[in-house]
């Protein structure tokens, strides 16, 4: 039986602004979050005594080499190199330490640099498999593997160009409300569908583009919170899996799929509770399989969920409300904590020109890791508002 | 064929990414030969792909590469629009599959463009690539796929059709047999060399009768003469074929002095140095230069390269150095894309082995099986029932095969 996740909060949400291109170095950027982590928290250095790290290009330097960099002291220390995963996963860890006293207040950071060249040598070293079996046929990079299970989808389901496209406009409309997204301009569905092909199906507006930045959260106990004076949203239940139904083909399902009736469980509510949703969208194809699986609608019912609902924050389905990765930009492993960090902005009311009206409950999801043909990581937090 | 412009610049040679993991070249050993084979776990009989250290069904580290049947159901394919890396950059769209084999495993693999979108049956088999590197390819479910017109999968053969040849020895039966092969096979253009231009061997006036066939005076054991034909076709050859070979029946007590042994080395290892030297940079160069680029250097080495055969004991010396220069070779020629392959047969049905008894390899069917090689992509070519057999043998046990030979 799974031990609750009582007491424990979330609290800071901050976000350094991203850029297309940085000369900096990953430490820069995680750095400046922990930093503001401290001016938003108003806590000193001394106060953070735990720590997590998630960042592909931080090497060859981990968690561990980076207190060294910024003068830190924890008690308590986690490297989550999980990709997409990354939020979702140092949030369960740091809320256990929490709750064990192993730690009294966690700073969950995330960040990657992005120089002009750096995505490319990412790629070609992402993992064994990939080097060994994935980028030798076309060096196309997640860009190819989506566009397999894309098409896989498409013809199986019968999902459209335009279902997908109907999210990525949504979530652009989304983003024209974060000052931090880096697509400013509107997209029509008619622009969405004429864009450039990059990987058929996959079309311009369906791939995310690679930036640099960071985000970051604090995960204390709810006292802790209280007594600085911290507005939070509180964890109510989360799940993890990793490399889930290997036995299949193709992938169409994630682990999400196994766990989600002990994730409403765990948070005593279930899928109609939810007030908005931050699904993982490296791809729109992905953003479906979640709504699928986390329970949404049903499995292949998503073109037609897809058609029935509005996404934008004051639509009937908020989703992305940041503008998701598509439209703010995917900045390395911070692309993993983006739902988290927009999820406690909306539970604090922060969100500031995108506020989903009376935000109860958020679901944040996150999935990472293309090892080989698919994503290997999958988790889910359900979050509420603390008062 | 249309002249090249000589103010264009030549296309320099890029390679598809050739980093693989030590445990992944268990593919590129067996596509070397034309085989397609997976890890297989000797506990549990599970195949696996990508390979792994352990199988991942039951942990067992026993496991071995065999042959696999390559049917497959193809689940989704793509077209790439965008690449990271220069070589494919240079060759969009480019058309991948993902695809479920019949034994398992679920693979990414190029796609012969007759192949139909998901879902249909394919045949998926291994290919080295222009980095030397084995890669998977999903092939139409049918017999004689034609691999040559495919503008993607004739990136990984090397395809006499529309290319230009030099075989270095047309007097030997073997050397026309290929001659013949390469002119069957489509070659454009084939110079044809004979070490002594004031003498009309047996068979001359056929190959002149060929409409491809250029016969230039060509001694390896000269370097002058080696040099003067690379500066004249050198920047033209696509495909080398070095057949030339000196064969004397000799061990080491059955003759005096070194002078048969050295004339074997002059002709069997200094020769392919020689040809390496003047007509490598050449080729090395033009690895990249359009549809009809420099693709392939073939050896004729011999199956006693690999262990020495004592009734031909300085033969199989100089051929096991030919062999070891020629992976010198290979190694050089891999950056420009030009495949060395390299071609291990067993007793040719020709004078010098007047006193072995058979089975041996008839002279025509050496040709076809090294045409075969360059359309299929294979780099160390074993043909014929007796190669097939010593190699197997040597692969086992390669001392019990040097006791076998000496027997």
């Amino acid at each position: 039986m799974r031990q609750p996740y009582d007491g424990v909060v979330l609290a800071a949400p901050v976000t350094v602004p991203y850029v297309r291109y940085s000369i900096r170095s990953a430490h820069w950027w995680l750095a400046t979050a922990f930093s503001s982590l401290l001016e938003r928290s108003r806590l000193k250095k001394e106060q953070i005594d735990g720590l997590t790290v998630s960042s592909f290009t931080l090497a060859p330097d981990t968690a561990i080499g980076f207190t060294q960099h910024i003068g830190l002291s924890p008690r308590w220390l986690d490297h989550v190199p999980l990709g997409g995963a990354s939020g979702v996963v140092a949030l369960r860890r740091a809320a256990r330490a929490v709750q064990a006293g192993d730690a009294e207040v966690v700073a969950c950071l995330a960040g990657d640099t992005n120089h002009v060249d750096s995505f490319r040598l990412t790629l070609a070293n992402f993992s064994q498999f990939a080097r060994d079996a994935v980028y030798p046929y076309g060096a196309g990079g997640p860009n190819a593997s989506f566009a397999f299970l894309t098409a896989h989808y498409m013809q199986r389901y019968g999902a459209k160009r335009e279902d997908f496209g109907r999210l990525c406009v949504a979530q652009r409309s989304n983003a024209l409300r974060n000052a931090h997204a880096l697509f400013k301009r509107e997209l029509s569905l008619e622009e969405y569908l004429r864009a450039r092909p990059i990987a058929e199906p996959l079309h311009l507006f369906d791939c995310v583009m690679p930036c640099a930045g960071a985000e970051a959260f604090l995960v204390t106990s709810e006292d802790r919170a209280r007594s600085v004076k911290l507005p939070f949203a509180r964890l109510l239940g989360t799940i993890e899996r990793h490399n889930a139904f290997s036995a299949d083909p193709v992938q169409l399902r994630a682990g999400w799929a196994l766990d989600r009736d002990e994730l409403y469980a765990q948070a005593g509510c279930s899928p109609r509770d939810i007030d908005f949703v931050q699904a993982y969208d490296d791809y729109p194809v992905i953003t479906l399989l979640q709504l699928e699986d986390l329970g949404f609608c049903g499995k292949g019912e998503g073109p037609s969920f897809v058609r029935e609902h509005r996404f934008t924050w004051d639509g009937d389905f908020p989703l992305n409300t940041s503008g998701g990765q598509l439209s703010a930009g995917q900045a390395g492993a911070a692309g993993g904590f983006l739902g988290m960090v927009e999820a406690i902005r909306q539970l604090t009311a922060e969100a500031s020109g995108r506020q989903v009206p009376d935000a109860k409950i958020g679901l944040v999801s996150g999935f990472g890791m293309i090892n080989y043909d698919r994503g290997l990581g999958s988790g889910a937090a359900i979050l509420a508002a603390g008062q | 064929m249309k002249k090249k412009n000589p103010i264009l610049r030549t296309r320099l040679p890029t390679l598809p990414p050739a980093a693989r993991s030590r445990v992944a070249l268990g593919l590129t050993a067996a596509a070397a030969l034309g085989r397609f084979e997976l890890q297989q776990c000797g506990d549990c009989g599970t195949v696996q792909y990508p390979p792994r250290e352990a199988c991942q069904n039951c942990l067992s580290t026993k496991i071995f590469w065999k042959p696999q049947p390559g049917e497959a159901e193809l689940l989704a394919s793509t077209v790439l629009h965008h690449s990271n890396d220069l070589f494919f950059r240079e060759r969009l769209p480019w058309r991948l599959g993902l695809a479920r084999l019949a034994c398992g495993p679920t693979v990414v693999a190029h796609l012969h463009a007759g192949v139909q979108n998901a879902p249909a049956r394919i045949r998926v088999t291994a290919r080295l690539d222009r980095a030397g590197q084995a890669v998977l390819v999903g092939l139409p479910d049918k017999e004689n796929v034609n691999m040559a017109e495919d503008r993607q999968l004739r990136e990984f053969s090397c395809d006499p059709k529309h290319r230009k040849v030099l075989v270095t020895d047309g007097k030997s039966s073997l050397g026309q047999a290929l001659v013949k092969a390469l002119a069957a096979a489509g070659a454009d253009l084939i110079w044809v060399g004979h070490a002594e231009p004031w003498k009309r061997f047996p068979g001359f006036d056929e190959l002149q009768k060929l409409p491809q066939v250029t016969l230039v005076p060509l001694d390896v054991t000269d370097s002058r003469n080696v040099r003067e034909l690379a500066a004249e076709v050198g920047a033209k050859v696509d495909i080398l074929v070095s057949n030339a070979e000196i064969h004397r029946t000799h061990g080491i007590a059955s003759r005096q002095g070194v002078e048969t042994a050295r004339a074997e080395m002059d002709v069997n290892y200094f020769g392919l140095l020689r040809l390496a030297q003047e007509f490598g940079p050449a080729m090395r160069a033009r690895g990249a230069d359009g549809l009809a680029s420099a693709v392939a250097w073939v050896n004729l080495l011999s199956i006693y390269a690999l262990a020495n055969f004592p009734p031909h004991g300085t033969f199989s010396a100089s051929k096991a150095a030919a062999q070891s220069l020629a992976q010198c070779l290979r190694a050089e020629m891999r950056p420009a894309g030009v495949r060395v392959v390299n071609v291990f047969p067993g007793p040719i049905d020709d004078e010098w082995n007047q006193l072995l008894a058979p089975p041996k390899l008839a002279p025509a069917a050496l040709a076809s099986a090294i045409v075969s090689a360059l359309r299929e992509g294979v780099e160390d070519l074993y043909p014929g029932d007796v190669a097939q057999e010593w190699l197997e043998r040597w692969r086992d046990n390669p001392k019990a095969l040097e006791r076998e030979l000496s027997s």
